[in-house]
C-alpha cells in the first residue's frame, strides 16, 4: 500500500477544503480576532512552508530524514541573530536570511553526499543523530546562542506591534505592524509555495519521482540520481530555512525549543503524513489542522481534565491533562498511520481504477 | 511414493505486474519435471508461488490433497517440501555445518544421509567447518542443494541449479540430480540449460508469458527440434 | 568417528581483530589528553561500566533491526520505563536500601532489575503486537508507526508519574568506591559492567551454540530462507523483540541508578546513542553492538573531560569517521 497521494488534488470536497483554508489564512486577521488567533494563523503560514518542503524530500524524492527540523533552526538562529547583533533593520535581516540559507546549502550538499555512500537506514539514523547535535550544540555555544533561553530580539520598525501606518482601524483591525508582518508572512509562504509547487510538477519534479520509484532504473535511463537528489535535498533545506526565518520573525525570539528540537520534526512528520504525502496540497491542511488543533485542543482537554477530577476518575486527570496533548497526537497519528497513510488528501480524493 | 503437484488457474501479481497469467500444469509424482522458458516468462516466479513466498492472487495449487495457495511458507517447507531458490541463499556467516541442520527441522541430521549427501558432494565433507561464504559458487550451489535434502522431502522446488557454473560441475549436479531422483522424490526443476534438461528431466513444461505453453514428455521434446525452435529460440546444439 | 564429531579439515576462519581494536586505540589516543594516570583510569572504568550499560540497551534493538528490518524508535521508551519500574522497587524497598548489608542491597538491586526487564519484556509483547505487526515490512510506515507508538509512551510515563524528575538513590553498600592507590573505581561501575559483561556472554551462548540463536543468525542474514526452510520467524521475532525490550529496560533501570535520578527523557537521550552504536557496530551484529558500545562510551567519557561542550557531537563525528572507513560498520553481517 503506497503512502503518496499525488498531485493535483482532484475531488470537489478537496478543492473546496484547500479554497477554504487558504481564504481562512488570507482574512484571518479580520475574520478572527484576538491574539492567539492570529498567532494560530501565522503559525500555520510557517509550518505549511516547513512542511511542503519536507515532503519535497520525503515524498517527492523519497528520501527520509530527520534533519529537516535542523535547517529550519539555521533559519531562525540565521535571522534572529542577525536582528540581535546588528540592529532590527531590514538590512540585518537579509544578511541573516542570506547567511542561513548559504549555511543550509553547505549542510544539504554535505548531507547529501554523505547519504551516498551508506543505505537508506543508515542514512535516516544519522540525519537523527545529526539533528541531535545540532540541537545540543545550540544549546551549549551560548555565547553565540543564548543557549537554553535563547535570544530576544526586536524586528524592522515597519513590522512592530506599536507602528502605525493607519490612524483608524481596517475592517475592525488595528493597522499596525503585526498585521503587515502578517501579510509579509502571508505573501512570502504562497510565494514560496507556488515556486515548489512549480518545481515539484517539472520535469524535475517528475524525474525525483521516477527515482523514488525505482532508482536503478532511473539510472539506467540515464537520469542523474545523485544531481536530482541532491538538488531536492538543497530545495527542501532552503524552503525549511525560510520557514525558519519567518518564525522568528513573528516570535522576535528565538530558541532551542522553538527552533530545533526533535519534537519539531516529529509534528513535521505527523503533518506530512495526516496531510498526505506527496501532495504538496496535504501540506496545507496537514499543518492547518495540526496547528490549530494544538493550539484549540488544550483549551479542550483542560476542560475534561477538570471534569474527570470533579468526578474523582482515577487517572483520567493525568490522562487529560493539557501538557499531554502529545498522547492524543501521538494516538491519533498511529491511527493515522494504520487506517490513512495517505491523509487527508487520499481520502478524499475520488477513487480511481484499480492501479496496484 | 512421493506426492504430485498441481497448479490450476494460477494467477500472481507483484505490485502492479502480472507475472503469472493463468498458470496450469502437473509435476507428476515420483517424476523429475523441468519447467523451461525464455527469461522473464516466469518460472521463478511460478516456484516461489508454489512455495508461498508470493501469495497466489487466484487460483489452486495442490500438493498431494493438500492446498497450498493459502499456506505461509514455512507452512508449504513443513508439508515437506525442500526449496533450492536461484540465489542459492546459503547463510554465508554460518557453517556448513549450521547450514545443513537449519535444513534438518525434524530432528539432528541424519548420519546415514548425510554420508549420502557427501557421496555426491564431497566438498562438503571437507568445508564442514567452514563458514560457508568462503565456498565457491558450485560449492555453495551443491550446500543449497543439500540443505534441501537433507531430509526426505515430497516435493523439490530447485531453481536454475546449473547457472553459471563451470561445465565440469555442470556433470556432477546432473550426476547428484540422478542420484535424488533415484530416491522417489518428485522434483520440480527452473533450468535454463537445455542439455540438463534433457538428462535430468522426465517430463517438461515450458512457459512463456506467464503461462504454459507446451507440456510433454522430455524425451519428445527432445527429439522434436522445430518444436524447440518455436518454444525456446534455441535448437539443443547451440545450447551445449 | 562421526563426521559430526570430526573437526574441519581446514582451520576455522580469523576473526577480523582490527575493528575490535578501535576502542583501544581510542583509550590509547586520548591518554595524552588526559594527563594524570588516575583520571585516565576513572574515566576509562566509567566508560566501560557505561559502554556495558549502552550494550544492554543495543544489543536487542540490533538484532530487531537485523531480523526483520524494523527500526524501533520506541526503544527508547522502553529504557525509560525500566528506570521507572526500578524506582516503583526501590523506593517502596527503600529500608533494604538503606540497610549496612550487602545480600540486602545487592537483593533489592537484582530485584529492581529483574522487575524492569520482566515488566518491559511483557510491554514489549505488547507493543510488538499493537504497534509494530501491523505495519511489518513496509518501512516508512514502521518508523512513523514506532515514532507515534514512543510518543504515546513517553506521555503515558508521564501521565502515570508525573512530569519531574524522580530521584534515585544507590542502595548503601553500592555507594563508594574500591580505592587502588591513587585511583579510585565506583563500585557501582564495576557491578554494571559486570552486568553487562553477563548480558554479553549469555547472548553470545545463545546465538552460538543453540538453535534458537541459529535461526536467530540465520534470519538477521535471510529471513525469507529461513521460512523457506520450515521457520515460524515471526514467532522467534516476537520473542527477539521481547528480550529486546527486556534488556532496554535493565539498561535504562540501571543507568537510572548511575545517575542518580529517573525523567523520561533518558529514553531518546540513549535512544540517540543507541542508534549511533548499532550504525557504528552493523546492524544486525552482537558481537559489532559490543565493541561499538565501549567505543561511544570512552569517547563520551574522555571527551567529557577534555572537551566538555564536545561530548556529544564527538560521538557523531565518531559515527561518521567509521562510516568512511567501514560504510556498513565494524562488523558488518553478509548479506545485508
Amino acid at each position: 500500500m503506497t503512502l503518496l497521494s499525488g498531485d493535483p488534488p482532484r475531488g470537489r470536497a478537496l478543492q473546496v477544503l484547500i479554497v477554504v483554508v487558504v481564504l481562512a489564512l488570507a482574512f484571518a486577521p479580520f475574520l478572527f480576532p484576538g491574539v492567539k488567533a492570529l498567532n494560530t494563523a501565522a503559525k500555520i503560514l510557517w509550518m505549511i512552508l516547513l512542511v511542503a518542503s519536507y515532503d519535497v524530500l520525503i515524498g517527492y524524492a523519497g528520501i527520509v530524514s530527520f534533519a529537516h527540523v535542523m535547517f529550519f533552526g539555521v533559519g531562525a538562529y540565521g535571522a534572529g541573530l542577525a536582528l540581535y547583533g546588528f540592529g532590527a533593520t531590514w538590512g540585518a535581516l537579509a544578511a541573516g536570511v542570506a547567511a542561513a540559507s548559504a549555511l543550509s546549502l553547505v549542510l544539504a550538499l554535505a548531507i547529501g553526499l554523505f547519504s551516498l555512500r551508506v543505505q537508506a537506514i543508515f542514512f535516516a539514523m544519522v540525519t537523527l543523530a545529526i539533528a541531535y547535535a545540532f540541537n545540543v550544540l545550540a544549546s551549549q555555544l551560548s555565547w553565540l546562542t543564548g543557549g537554553e533561553d535563547g535570544r530576544s530580539f526586536s524586528v524592522p520598525p515597519a513590522l512592530r506591534p506599536g507602528f502605525k501606518w493607519l490612524d483608524h482601524p481596517v475592517l475592525g483591525v488595528q493597522a499596525n505592524g503585526k498585521l503587515l508582518a502578517y501579510y509579509l508572512l502571508f505573501v512570502v509562504v504562497v510565494a514560496a509555495f507556488l515556486v515548489l509547487l512549480r518545481i515539484v510538477n517539472s520535469p524535475f519534479g517528475r524525474v525525483l519521482q521516477a527515482i523514488r520509484e525505482n532508482p536503478f532504473r532511473a539510472e539506467a535511463l540515464g537520469y542523474r540520481t545523485v544531481f536530482h537528489r541532491t538538488l531536492a535535498t538543497c530545495i527542501s533545506a532552503l524552503g525549511a530555512t525560510l520557514a525558519g526565518a519567518l518564525s522568528a520573525l513573528w516570535l522576535r525570539y528565538v530558541g532551542p525549543d522553538t527552533a530545533l528540537s526533535f519534537s519539531i520534526q516529529v509534528d513535521v512528520l505527523v503533518m506530512v503524513v495526516v496531510g498526505g504525502m506527496g501532495s504538496l496540497y496535504g501540506a496545507i491542511l496537514g499543518a492547518a489542522l495540526f496547528v490549530f488543533a494544538e493550539a484549540y485542543l488544550q483549551d479542550l482537554m483542560g476542560g475534561l481534565s477538570h471534569l474527570a477530577e470533579d468526578a474523582r476518575l482515577p487517572l483520567l486527570p493525568a490522562l487529560f491533562h493539557p501538557d499531554r496533548w502529545l498522547l492524543w497526537l501521538g494516538l491519533a497519528f498511529v491511527l493515522a498511520v494504520y487506517f490513512a497513510p495517505t491523509g487527508i488528501i487520499g481520502a478524499l480524493r475520488p477513487a480511481e481504477g484499480k492501479g496496484g | 511414493m512421493s506426492l504430485g503437484l498441481t497448479l490450476e488457474g494460477v494467477h500472481t501479481h507483484i505490485g502492479r505486474y502480472h507475472i503469472l497469467q493463468g498458470v496450469d500444469f502437473d509435476a507428476p509424482a515420483g517424476k523429475t519435471t523441468m519447467l523451461l522458458g525464455r527469461n522473464g516468462a516466469g518460472k521463478t516466479t511460478a516456484l516461489r508461488t508454489v512455495m508461498g513466498l508470493w501469495r497466489a492472487s487466484k487460483g489452486r495449487i495442490a500438493l498431494g490433497d493438500a492446498r497450498l495457495e493459502k499456506l505461509a511458507a514455512s507452512d508449504v517447507a513443513r508439508l515437506g517440501v525442500g526449496y533450492a531458490p536461484e540465489t542459492m541463499a546459503v547463510f554465508s556467516d554460518l557453517t556448513v555445518k549450521e547450514n545443513l541442520v537449519l535444513g534438518a527441522r525434524e530432528g539432528p541430521l541424519d548420519e546415514k544421509r548425510l554420508n549420502w549427501i557427501f557421496g555426491f558432494f564431497p566438498a562438503l565433507r571437507k568445508f564442514w567447518l567452514s563458514r560457508a561464504g568462503a565456498l565457491s559458487g558450485g560449492q555453495k550451489q551443491m550446500l543449497s542443494i543439500a540443505r534441501a535434502i537433507v531430509e526426505p522431502r515430497e516435493l523439490l522446488l530447485i531453481d536454475e541449479p546449473t547457472k553459471g557454473l563451470a561445465p565440469a560441475i555442470v556433470g556432477a549436479l546432473i550426476e547428484c540430480l540422478k542420484e535424488i531422483k533415484a530416491t522417489g522424490v518428485t522434483i520440480l526443476v527452473v533450468e535454463q540449460n537445455f542439455r540438463v534438461a534433457v538428462e535430468v528431466g522426465d517430463e517438461v513444461r515450458v512457459m512463456d508469458n506467464g503461462r504454459i505453453a507446451h507440456r510433454g514428455l522430455m524425451r519428445d521434446l527432445a527429439a522434436d527440434q522445430a518444436l524447440q525452435n518455436r518454444l525456446l529460440g534455441l535448437s539443443l546444439d547451440s545450447h551445449q | 568417528m562421526s563426521i559430526l564429531d570430526a573437526g574441519a579439515a581446514l582451520p576455522r576462519p580469523k576473526i577480523d581483530l582490527l575493528p575490535a581494536l578501535t576502542p583501544v586505540v581510542v583509550a590509547l589516543a586520548a591518554a595524552p589528553f588526559i594527563g594524570s594516570f588516575s583520571t585516565f583510569l576513572t574515566l576509562t572504568a566509567a566508560g566501560l561500566a557505561m559502554g556495558m550499560m549502552i550494550f544492554t540497551m543495543a544489543s536487542g534493538l540490533t538484532l530487531v533491526f537485523g531480523m526483520m528490518d524494523v527500526l524501533n524508535f520506541g526503544h527508547g521508551a522502553f529504557i525509560a520505563l525500566g528506570a521507572y519500574v526500578a524506582t516503583l522497587v526501590l523506593l517502596p524497598l527503600a529500608s533494604w536500601s538503606s540497610a549496612d548489608s550487602v545480600p540486602l542491597n545487592l537483593a533489592v538491586f537484582l530485584l529492581a532489575a529483574v522487575a524492569a526487564a520482566l515488566v518491559c519484556g511483557a510491554l514489549g509483547w505488547v507493543f510488538e503486537r499493537l504497534i509494530v505487526k501491523p505495519v511489518y515490512g513496509q518501512h516508512l510506515r514502521q518508523i512513523l508507526a514506532t515514532i507515534g507508538g514512543s510518543i504515546i509512551a513517553e506521555q503515558l510515563l508521564y501521565a502515570l508519574f508525573g512530569p519531574d524528575q524522580i530521584p534515585l538513590g544507590l542502595p548503601r553498600t553500592l555507594e563508594g568506591s574500591f580505592v587502588f592507590g591513587e585511583a579510585a573505581v565506583e563500585k557501582y561501575r564495576v557491578l554494571a559492567t559486570l552486568v553487562g559483561l553477563a548480558v554479553f556472554l549469555g547472548e553470545m551462548l545463545i546465538l552460538n551454540r543453540t538453535k534458537i540463536g541459529l535461526l536467530i543468525r540465520a534470519g538477521v542474514e535471510n529471513r525469507e530462507m529461513v521460512e523457506a526452510l520450515g521457520y515460524r520467524i515471526d514467532r522467534l521475532f516476537v520473542g527477539v523483540f521481547m528480550a529486546g525490550s527486556a534488556l532496554a529496560g535493565l539498561g535504562g533501570a540501571m543507568m537510572g541508578l548511575y545517575r542518580g535520578q529517573v525523567h523520561a527523557t533518558i529514553g531518546a537521550e540513549f535512544l540517540v546513542l543507541c542508534f549511533i552504536v548499532i550504525i557504528i557496530g552493523g546492524l544486525g551484529s552482537v558481537g559489532g553492538s559490543f565493541v561499538a558500545s565501549i567505543l561511544v562510551a570512552l569517547i563520551a567519557n574522555y571527551a567529557g573531560f577534555v572537551a566538555p561542550k564536545l561530548a556529544l557531537v564527538s560521538n557523531i563525528l565518531a559515527m561518521v569517521v567509521v562510516l568512511i572507513w567501514r560504510p556498513r560498520g565494524l562488523y558488518p553481517v553478509s548479506g545485508r
